[in-house]
């Protein structure tokens, strides 16, 4: 079936985007994409280690993967934004997912920081993609201030709590206009499974991939949960009944 | 003249540019961004971007992560 994914005026057949964070070797991280399927897949910006061995870049650059920076580690609007341009100057791609975290406990975003940089860097001609927290107002407010998505956190980073407010979800993508993308917090299939069918138009996912027993065949199993789930949400659920309702015919 | 790189002071030759800088720690040619004192420094301007005594060099790059 022919339903893709639409960001920033890029078309994307998968609806699984990749983070790199937390693999054991370049190796492993290699095959978790590959069983994937990704299209779209985050780095982080840090200085120069001349004695780092391997490129994640390279990586992405020889599978294909379209490589989206991300400002992990700012805890201001001014900080993010320059490491946004950095990221631009370097990777030569004008799309970044925008972090802005609040502190390091919770990882969780700050949420005014976030609106400024958001607006300063569509300004400046970014695609921007907020990593946001669950509410519905400040996702309306990102996508008002210009942003191609709004990619609000199921739970904490790196917590594999899954998507502790469905509920807010549902709202965030009954009144958005651009793509919502659950970000954070994915811990299993099933956790992408869900975000899909509340109506996500795809699963940002690392750490339940690259930190699983085996990341290559947890990749898989996203991959296959992210379409189960999108399916699903197309066809549309029937309704939750108090009582049963006999599914063979009660006559004859 | 001194000048800090990533984060370590280093001594260098004077009218140094932010290419040779660069070149101390990377020679890759792609993937790799350079601020100034706080200002992105555009590949382009490297060449004519000289070092002064006290600046502050930035040099990152893509690695893993989110």
């Amino acid at each position: 079936m022919d339903d893709p994914l639409l960001i920033g005026g890029e078309t994307f057949s998968s609806r699984l985007i990749m983070g790199t964070g937390g693999a054991p070797s370049l190796d492993v991280l290699d095959r978790a994409l590959l069983a994937s399927a990704t299209e779209l897949t985050t780095v982080a910006m840090r200085r120069v280690d001349p004695a780092a061995a391997g490129s994640v870049l390279d990586l992405l650059t020889e599978r294909g993967i379209r490589v989206l920076p991300n400002t992990a580690g700012c805890f201001t609007a001014s900080e993010a934004v320059r490491v946004a341009r950095l990221a631009r100057e370097a990777l030569q791609t004008s799309w970044v997912k925008l972090e802005v975290i609040a502190d390091e406990r919770t990882l969780l975003p700050d949420p005014v920081e976030l609106l400024t940089a958001a607006e300063e860097l569509v300004a400046d001609g970014f695609t921007v993609l907020p990593y946001t927290s669950d509410d519905p107002v400040l996702a309306r407010r990102l996508e008002q201030a210009g942003c191609a998505a709004v990619m609000p956190l199921g739970s904490p980073i790196g917590s594999g709590l899954g998507i502790r407010n469905p509920h807010n979800i549902e709202l965030i993508v009954d009144s958005a206009g651009v793509p919502v993308i659950l970000d954070a917090g994915i811990g299993t299939a099933s956790d992408a499974a869900i975000a899909m069918e509340l109506g996500c138009a795809a699963v940002l996912l690392a750490t339940s991939v690259t930190r699983a027993r085996s990341p290559e065949l947890m990749a898989e199993a996203m991959r296959h949960a992210v379409t189960g789930g999108r399916l699903a949400f197309l066809a549309g659920r029937v309704p939750r009944r108090r009582y049963a309702l006999a599914s063979s015919p009660p006559a004859g | 003249m001194h000048v800090t790189i990533n984060g370590e002071r280093r001594q260098l030759a004077g009218g140094m540019s932010l290419t040779q800088a660069v070149t101390l720690l990377t020679s890759a040619s792609t993937g790799v961004a350079a601020a100034l004192n706080g200002d992105v420094i555009r590949r382009t301007a490297w060449d004519s971007t000289q070092l002064a005594d006290g600046d502050e060099v930035e040099v990152l790059t893509a690695v893993q992560g989110g």
